[in-house]
């Protein structure tokens, strides 16, 4: 009974992969090989029963740490997942006014950019959720991008009664967010009941864990002795430490992160 | 006995369901949306509730009092949600967003919305996904324009729980008798448009008062903290103990199986249950409920919130849209009906517009008939038939959608009685349906008046065609106009005619002439005209006639229908040619017309045309010349106008008799 909620989020987010794999083709998912996009898989296998009817995209900088890069790849196998690796641009040819962490989280962006040019992608899902960020906080489930890929905030369409907007112009695309009202502690739950694989680095060793995942010169373990799920959503009923906080991109300044996402940034 | 069980099994459902609400609320989320006019501190309230409840993140509140001192204000709690740079410059919320926090237990998700009437579809966004609401009017103020219409949208997206805070009480000295003014002003608003709101609180956003604790200004207050009413709330849940609807929003196929994949909107789902299917009237049994992994244990029901996928037991016509019931409760089936609507779009609804309408995953068009009331939400006054509805307006208005949609009043049945509409892939506007006046429109099965007795003919069908030497039957040619029904079902009848049969054809526009001339395009006149030629070629073929009709016949259900008038004798001829072809033969003008938009409910254009399944026989007109075409279907006629052994026996009784009479 206690996971009750659990069975509401997991239809709910049924519910938004079946729509768009319904009206929006082609479609394409963002894998980090994070958490939350492992979820995200496993709910599209639950979808679609047992295959996972679109590409799954990884936006690649060559800086993910190694366990990021054999998990991937024993999830490809084992899941049967159709993999597209795009590579990022390097990070010399960033903004240089943008500040170092900013610019490194950038090449992202511009990745995503060169995929949607070329692969032509009207949906693209991704596992963001509204309690990461407070400008995630106010996203929609289908969120409409411009021919930049940036995200027009103060004109979102109206989303009521699970009715999405499916459609957009020629050149523009579709971010799909499954996870959107899901909370890092509801993830880690339904990981633990439906025991879905999660790279080994978000366990405690040496005191320390990752509790999000990121490129390696931005990204930073937490101090931590939770060394299994039970032991995560232990510490985190009771941390008030924000999980982005080991994510230099967020805290550079007021604005920095409004600055990424409306500039096209997951 | 059998209603006394179901009676029962009605209230275990609901007892069941309480004890569940009960279990639930210390397990499930509740979402709570915050509403009221511009400034009146809805975002405060928020900041409040989440620092007094120890749930903000680390460093949030320092982060807050650096962007407030950045802009020189005093500590600005809004900034905690409103995080977009131009809200912060502004101090205006622009878009709904959400926060959880737990507190005793209770998981809670406040749903912030802004309070500027230009945000009003930001606010229904965040509304349309709350189980309860805060309404917040500030003491200086009182009740104001957004604090109406918010109310009253409440009210339209079905909140009832609602809890009323009197804010900023600071800043008139928590004065009890300004407090009493705007309580009873706004409990009286609530009333005439049916919220009873459980609380009224007086508080202090700014200094915490009455919202987690009673703080030490508000003494005179009996009631209990805001937090408190919030306790008492309960998530809403999926409408288990109504009838069953399963939308198909999908269909899988695979080699081995085809799965209908969708959502439980309400009842409950079991395998074994016969369905029926709407609009088409179809029915089947329900095989399966699959899932992922397979697990040990088989599914064998799905309760109202789930999403499943199941199997049935035939082939029958599924596609996203139908609606999936048992057969006895299944939903209403209208292409008119009223609506209780907000307009969001910067263009005025018009009569006469047409606009894509989505009512669950069935998406058609409609077109506004009439706007039989618009309503001011600040006096609730009304004005009959306007010409319009302009942006952030309410108004009653009437839809004629162009097919058949199956659907349930609102008040029947919440998840099934409500719509969005569409302009430009967007949604700009949404509201709930009622019946009045209107009449449920699934066809009769049965005969109307239950005082019909069939009398026996004295003489069978089977002496009628013994003379003739060949048998009777419905040859019914279906294909989009132009496809070339009408001039092979004329050329057919003279070859037929010539060679000897009694032979007829029922043509379209023919018998809209005079049988239906009474029918116009609309579905339901469709559906009608169709039934009507279906009955009367029954009769053609049991005298023993070759009745060859010509008729669009755009729908399976309808075709379906009149196979059933002759179940024995009716052929379906599909006359086969491309949307392209027909569109450029246009013999009648028609397809001009109807891409002018002269013509509404066009097949093909406007209007669906449903390809036969499995037709008895296919007549490609795109590939082959009229003469081939032409025999081909005289060759299918006369090889099923052959009589049987039987009627061959009596055949030779007959010209027997006729024999004796001559001489």
């Amino acid at each position: 009974m206690t996971d009750r909620y659990l069975d509401d989020l997991e239809a709910q987010s049924i519910y938004i992969l079946r729509e768009a794999f319904s009206q929006i083709k082609p479609l394409g998912m963002l894998w980090s090989v994070g958490k939350d996009s492992n979820a995200l898989l496993w709910l599209a296998q639950k979808a679609f029963y047992g295959k996972v009817p679109f590409p799954v995209i990884q936006l690649d900088t060559d800086m993910e740490l190694q366990e990021v890069y054999d998990f991937r790849d024993r999830m490809v196998k084992e899941w049967s997942l159709d993999l597209k690796i795009e590579k990022c641009p390097p990070e010399e040819e960033m903004d240089s006014t943008l500040s170092p962490a900013t610019r490194a989280a950038t090449r992202k962006t511009e990745g995503l950019r060169n995929l949607l040019r070329d692969s032509k992608y009207k949906g693209i899902i991704l596992g963001i959720r509204r309690d990461e960020q407070s400008m995630r906080a106010k996203e929609r489930v289908f969120s409409p991008r411009g021919l930049d890929g940036n995200w027009d905030f103060k004109n979102q369409p109206t989303e009521i009664w699970d009715q999405y907007k499916t459609e957009c112009p020629d050149g523009c695309h579709i971010r799909i967010h499954p996870l959107l009202a899901w909370t890092e502690i509801d993830i880690w739950r339904y990981t633990k009941r439906e025991q879905i694989p999660v790279v080994p680095l978000y366990f405690s060793q040496n005191g320390k864990r990752y509790r999000s995942l990121g490129e390696k010169n931005i990204t930073f373990p937490i101090e931590s002795m939770a060394s299994n799920i039970d032991e995560i959503i232990a510490e985190l009923e009771i941390t008030k430490t924000s999980e982005r906080s080991g994510r230099s991109m967020d805290h550079e300044s007021e604005d920095s992160f409004e600055i990424l996402r409306t500039g096209g940034y997951m | 006995m059998k209603v006394k069980t179901a009676l029962k099994y009605y209230e275990l459902v609901v007892t069941c369901e309480d004890k569940i609400m009960k279990d639930r609320q210390l397990y499930e989320k509740l979402r709570i949306v915050i509403v009221g006019h511009v400034d009146h501190g809805k975002s405060t309230l928020i900041g409040r509730l989440l620092y007094d409840t120890n749930s903000l993140p680390d460093g949030s509140f320092e982060g807050m009092e650096k962007a407030s001192k950045k802009r020189g204000d005093v500590m600005e709690w809004s900034f905690l949600l409103d995080s977009f740079q131009a809200e912060r410059d502004q101090a205006v919320t622009i878009d709904t967003t959400q926060i959880n926090f737990t507190h005793n237990n209770h998981k809670y998700v406040i749903i912030d919305s802004p309070g500027h009437t230009e945000f009003l579809r930001n606010m229904i966004s965040g509304a349309a996904q709350a189980d309860a609401a805060i309404l917040v009017v500030d003491a200086d103020e009182g009740v104001q324009e957004q604090t109406k219409r918010h109310a009253y949208l409440l009210s339209m997206l079905g909140l009832r729980q609602v809890a009323v805070v009197i804010n900023k009480m600071d800043n008139v000295d928590y004065d009890i008798k300004i407090y009493e003014k705007i309580a009873s002003d706004v409990a009286s608003f609530l009333k005439s448009i049916n919220i009873r709101p459980t609380k009224i609180v007086p508080i202090s956003a700014r200094n915490g008062d009455m919202i987690v604790t009673r703080g030490d200004h508000l003494d005179w207050y009996e009631g209990r903290p805001l937090l408190d009413v919030l306790e008492g709330f309960d998530p809403s849940r999926p409408p288990i103990a109504r009838d069953m609807r399963f939308p198909v929003q999908d269909v899988y196929r695979s080699e081995e199986k085809r799965v209908i994949v969708g959502r439980v909107e309400s009842g409950i789902v079991r395998t074994g249950s016969k369905i029926l299917l709407s609009p088409t009237n179809e029915d089947a049994t329900i095989v399966s409920i699959e899932k992922w992994p397979k697990g040990k244990i088989e599914k064998v029901e799905a309760k109202a919130g789930e999403c499943i996928g199941i199997t049935l037991d035939k082939p029958v016509f599924v596609e996203r849209g139908h609606v999936i019931s048992l057969p006895k409760t299944p939903p209403m089936l209208s292409n008119v009906f009223r609506v209780h609507l907000f307009w969001l779009s910067k263009k005025p609804l018009k009569v006469g517009d047409v606009y894509k309408i989505s009512l669950s995953t069935f998406k058609c068009f409609a077109t506004v008939q009439s706007i039989d009331r618009g309503i001011d939400t600040n006096d609730l006054s009304f004005q009959e038939k306007a010409e319009q509805v302009g942006r952030n307006q309410v108004a009653e208005v009437t839809l004629r959608t162009h097919d058949m949609i199956a659907l349930d009043p609102y008040e029947n049945n919440y998840k099934m009685g409500r719509i969005v509409l569409y302009d430009a892939g967007e949604v700009c506007g949404g509201g709930t349906i009622s019946m009045e006046d209107y009449a449920d429109q699934r066809r009769l099965q049965k005969p109307k008046s239950e005082n019909i007795q069939k009398v026996d003919h004295l003489m069978s069908y089977s002496r009628r065609v013994a003379r003739n030497g060949y048998g009777g039957g419905v040859f019914w040619l279906t294909g989009l106009s132009g496809s070339g029904k009408s001039t092979l079902a004329m050329e057919v009848e003279r070859i037929l005619f010539d060679k000897g049969y009694q032979t007829y054809v029922l043509d379209g526009d023919n018998v809209r002439h005079g049988l239906n001339a009474d029918l116009g395009f609309s579905p339901e006149d469709r559906a009608e005209n169709i039934r009507r030629v279906g009955e009367v070629s029954s009769l053609m073929a049991s005298a023993g006639i070759i009745c060859i009709t010509a008729f669009i016949s755009p729908y399976r259900s309808d075709r379906n229908r009149a196979r059933e008038s002759s179940p024995n004798h009716f052929h379906e001829i599909a006359i086969s040619a491309s949307l392209h072809t027909c569109e450029e033969r246009d013999s009648k003008g028609l397809y001009k017309k109807a891409r002018k938009g002269e013509i509404t409910d066009f097949t093909g254009i406007s209007s669906p045309y449903e390809v036969p399944e499995n037709p008895d026989l296919t007549i490609n007109t795109e590939v082959n010349n009229i003469e081939t075409c032409v025999s081909q279907i005289v060759a299918y006629i006369e090889n099923n106008i052959k009589l049987t052994t039987e009627e061959l026996d009596l055949a030779g009784l007959e010209n027997l008799e006729e024999k004796i009479r001559v001489h």
